[in-house]
């Protein structure tokens, strides 16, 4: 979200849902929509088949929305940068882009011009493997349409690159005058129900509530007051994959962690247990015992989606209610109910009747959530801002002017992925879901029906590659990058390109994840996942004895 | 206003716009007109004839929902040619499969073979799984339809059940269509249209395949627009049936971010179901299969039930304030000894808005560090 906020002033996705369905061209690069946003894939699958709009699909897995796609290219894993600018060079060579919004709302554009002047679709080619006529004609597909939608995801941001890329694609969109339109914008789709909740609550190291900065003195006196302390840390502080390392120096001592699985959602899991060891107290505090809790040394039981009352942001940054429609088992308790009660005991009371009284906090301290009360959420939901409660919320943003005021572009060079296949480990791996499950397993593994449709961790791998290995479908192999080794089934199969690997993280048994390389981006913070090199071999099939 | 814009539905006068059927102008008027196939947002297939309605000067009945709204047009939605030929539907719809929940006013020699045949498969030793949640049976009851006129038609192919989530039974389905339309138009899933032809005719995926060789995805949108006992979610057949003891709640699905708005169906502090909230953004009724399946974490057995604490290795059941007080020890210990900064809080993206501002307020105002963050990065 960093390459949005430097872009447009503000990190979130940028349109309504709905505009997917009132707009000319889609272009999705870096998100398998069909499998991880079913209900949003299918207002792109409806506008195609019903409404004219025409889709440019960058995968260099043929995944399935690549059927509906008029554009399917299919680019060499972490060559964004290299391809987008391409589109732009010609965009720009053939006088498509947007004169008089790029002069009157945005700043940088000779330095863009200039950048992407090298990027030839000849040039590109060489990098990413689009061939050119195709590149040229997708570069103009967008830059002709009156109203174009941008939409993207972890493909984007999880490398080295993550920022570069998501700043690539504002380029663009600000030079065909997609900003602060029906139809446009840059939208990328949030994987869990509440990340944009979690991030506009100020669960980040660097900003409170609605992105007001931590370093800024006039908020952090406001927030002091508001919460009655005398004063509040002005240092930004980790994030989660610079706190792995400060633990693996031994320098962190004690981490609480609220609902997650970082012993399988993380990047280099043998890196990440040594760093969790060295924690003098864990405490995990979730709805079951995951890998995660298992190490901890205390254990807190916590309540359900199902089982509390509050509100879930969306991706649209709309604010819906959540509410209670069973009791939680045993002592379960909500997670703020938790919180509240162990402040109490650390010597600073924190008195909330409800989830209710603590939105009106919420209200009082953050600008952008004034008006999202929850009188106004009972009967439907609202898009931040909402400065007031007369205020209808904010479906569109940046509608005749950017939050920052001007557009900047950034002009940016292609930098390959921290790791590339070489002699020793000579094919890509990159990650991702499958439609039945969701992160780590911990929820839809609880389902029987579930884990029938998906039963276990597989490869995914081209005709092409399998026949060169000698590989039949379901062989086993033994999968190593610098970092590991796991054991997964082949799946031989034609969404796979040659040279490249899928697999699905989700499984704890056969955990993706310790193969991926933790190399950050170094903004986002964000572990390259997409892209790492590994090496296949046959393993030996499970003998009957184990 | 433009009086070439008006319609006449049952004496009154309406405005409509371009591309409204009768059926639209009346709903949005309060006029009720009975459908069964129709399903909103779709193109009309005039399939059931349910919701047929007389148009002055027009020789036959129309089906409103497929008829275009015309100026000068007049509409009577319930006259007894109306009523009459509706009714006749109603029973022909009713005869052309298994509907035996209303099997009583049948006479005694045939309303027996009758129950016999159907209860001879597994799957209809119990009343139909859409008993109390059917529109044809509502329908039915509503023009006080008789069943003893037409005999039930054979069934001519057998259930399909060999999926976890979805079952067919094509004894029941009136081929209204709906579910064609779901997932053709709707989720444009593609996965199934009608095959084969006449007194043939039948929902087919792909080339009459089973669902789980075909390409459905299982987002169980046929279901949700199934008017009858047609298409089952499986887990309704496996648990104790009882729609009254059932209360429906309506909240945001907790998996991806697009923030589906669901009803939880509960009964006995448990999720039995979960179903789409129709005509609500973002999903209007739409869910995948992980919103509209993956449900059965809530009630796992495996749940954490109270607090654990480690002991030489292994965890030990604690109440709440012993576990509480060793963690406000040990944290306020760790905080004097190495400072704030050697504390991080990880919040999570799965819990509420109210949640994660809790916790922001802990690490920051409790325990002095703004190392606090989640795993929007992971």
């Amino acid at each position: 979200m960093a390459g949005l906020a430097a872009a447009f002033g503000s990190g979130a996705m940028t349109n309504p849902i709905e505009d997917l369905e009132k707009t000319n061209v889609i272009m999705i690069v870096g998100s398998n929509t069909t499998e991880n946003h079913p209900v949003l894939s299918s207002y792109i699958k409806r506008a195609v088949t019903f409404k004219d709009t025409k889709l440019i699909v960058f995968d260099p897995r043929k995944i399935d929305i690549t059927r509906f796609a008029t554009h399917w290219l299919r680019p060499v894993l972490g060559t964004d940068v290299a391809f987008i600018n391409g589109m732009m060079n010609v965009i720009i060579k053939e006088n498509l882009y947007a004169k008089d919004y790029v002069q009157s709302r945005t700043v940088g554009f000779e330095e863009l011009k200039k950048k992407v002047e090298k990027y030839t679709p000849e040039y590109v080619e060489e990098i990413s493997g689009i061939p050119k006529d195709q590149l040229i004609d997708a570069a103009r597909l967008y830059g002709q349409a009156p109203a174009a939608s941008i939409v993207y995801a972890m493909g984007i941001t999880q490398h080295t690159t993550g920022t570069d890329n998501v700043k690539s694609l504002a380029n663009l969109a600000m030079l065909c005058g997609n900003m602060g339109i029906t139809g446009g914008g840059v939208n990328p789709l949030r994987g869990q129900n509440n990340v944009q909740g979690a991030c506009d609550m100020g669960g980040l190291p660097n900003v409170y509530t609605g992105y007001q900065k931590v370093g800024d003195p006039a908020v952090r006196e406001r927030m002091a007051k508001a919460w009655g302390v005398e004063k509040l840390p002005e240092k930004p502080g980790l994030t989660v994959t610079d706190m792995m390392e400060r633990a693996h120096e031994g320098k962190m001592k004690a981490l609480y962690i609220i609902g997650e699985n970082p012993m399988v959602s993380d990047p280099n899991l043998g890196h990440v247990k040594k760093s969790m060891e060295n924690l003098d107290f864990l405490v995990v505090q979730d709805i079951f015992l995951t890998e995660t809790a298992l190490i901890a040394d205390v254990v807190l039981p916590a309540a359900s989606f199902a089982e509390k009352k509050g509100t879930f942001t969306n991706t649209e940054r709309k604010v819906q209610m959540v509410r209670k429609a069973l009791d939680p088992p045993g002592q379960a308790k909500e997670d703020w109910e938790i919180i509240a009660d162990l402040s109490r005991r650390m010597g600073y009371p924190m008195e909330y009747a409800n989830s209710r009284a603590i939105m009106n906090e919420i209200n009082e301290v953050t600008p952008s959530y004034r008006g999202i009360t929850y009188d106004r959420l009972e009967t439907k939901g609202l898009p931040w801002p909402c400065p007031a409660t007369d205020h209808p919320g904010t479906p569109c943003l940046h509608v005749g002017k950017f939050t920052c005021g001007l557009g900047v572009f950034h002009a940016i060079d292609y930098i390959p992925p921290a790791e590339v296949p070489d002699d020793e480990y000579p094919l890509y791996l990159t990650t991702g879901r499958v439609l039945y499950h969701f992160h780590t397993g911990t929820m839809t593994m609880k389902s029987q029906g579930l884990n029938e449709l998906a039963p276990e961790c597989f490869v995914e791998i081209s005709q092409q590659d399998a026949a060169s290995y000698n590989l039949h479908e379901g062989s086993n192999l033994k999968i190593s990058s610098r970092r590991g080794t796991i054991e997964a089934k082949a799946m031989i199969s034609e969404k796979a390109v040659d040279g490249t690997v899928f697999i699905p993280f989700h499984y704890a048994k056969a955990a993706a994840n310790t193969l991926t390389n933790a190399a950050l981006d170094p903004i986002a913070r964000i572990p390259e996942y997409k892209v790492c090199a590994i090496r296949l071999e046959k393993a030996q099939p499970v003998s009957i004895q184990e | 206003m433009n009086s070439q814009n008006i319609i006449v539905i049952d004496g009154q006068e309406f405005t409509f716009n371009q591309d409204d059927t009768i059926l639209q102008v009346a709903e949005r008027n309060g006029i009720f007109i009975p459908t069964l196939c129709y399903l909103k947002g779709t193109s009309p297939t005039g399939a059931c004839r349910v919701c047929l309605v007389e148009v002055e000067g027009a020789r036959n009945l129309v089906a409103s929902c497929a008829t275009p709204a015309a100026s000068d047009m007049v509409v009577r939605t319930d006259t007894e040619r109306v009523i009459k030929a509706r009714k006749l539907n109603i029973e022909l719809l009713l005869a052309s499969g298994q509907h035996n929940c209303l099997a009583q006013d049948m006479d005694m020699d045939s309303w027996t073979d009758f129950q016999l045949r159907a209860m001879e498969t597994n799957e209809h030793k119990e009343l139909c799984p859409a008993h109390g949640d059917c529109r044809l049976q509502d329908l039915a009851i509503r023009y006080q339809v008789n069943t003893n006129r037409f005999l039930p038609t054979e069934t001519k192919y057998s259930i399909e059940n060999v999926n976890p989530f979805i079952i067919r039974d094509f004894s029941r389905c009136i081929l209204c269509g709906r579910c064609v339309q779901a997932c053709n138009e709707v989720q444009v899933n593609n996965a199934i249209s009608y095959g084969y032809r006449g007194s043939t005719l039948k929902i087919v995926a792909k080339a009459d395949l089973a669902l789980k060789d075909s390409d459905c995805v299982f987002c169980g949108e046929c279901i949700q627009a199934c008017p009858v006992g047609a298409l089952i979610p499986k887990q309704d057949l496996l648990k104790e049936r009882s729609v009254s003891k059932t209360k429906k709640v309506h909240t945001t699905c907790s998996y991806c971010g697009v923030g589906c708005q669901i009803y939880l169906h509960v009964r006995d502090n448990k999720v039995v179901k979960v179903t789409g909230v129709n005509d609500i953004a973002p999903n209007f009724g739409s869910l995948c299969v992980k919103g509209r399946f993956g449900y059965d974490f809530v009630n796992d057995k495996k749940r954490l039930k109270t607090p654990l604490i480690k002991e030489n290795g292994t965890f030990r059941e604690a109440s709440w304030d012993e576990a509480l007080d060793l963690v406000a020890d040990k944290l306020k210990r760790i905080k004097d000894e190495s400072g704030p900064d050697a504390i991080q809080v990880l919040t999570s993206a799965r819990t509420t808005n109210e949640e994660n501002y809790i916790a922001q307020k802990f690490a920051r105002a409790v325990i002095g560090t703004n190392n606090i963050d989640h795993c929007a990065r992971l």
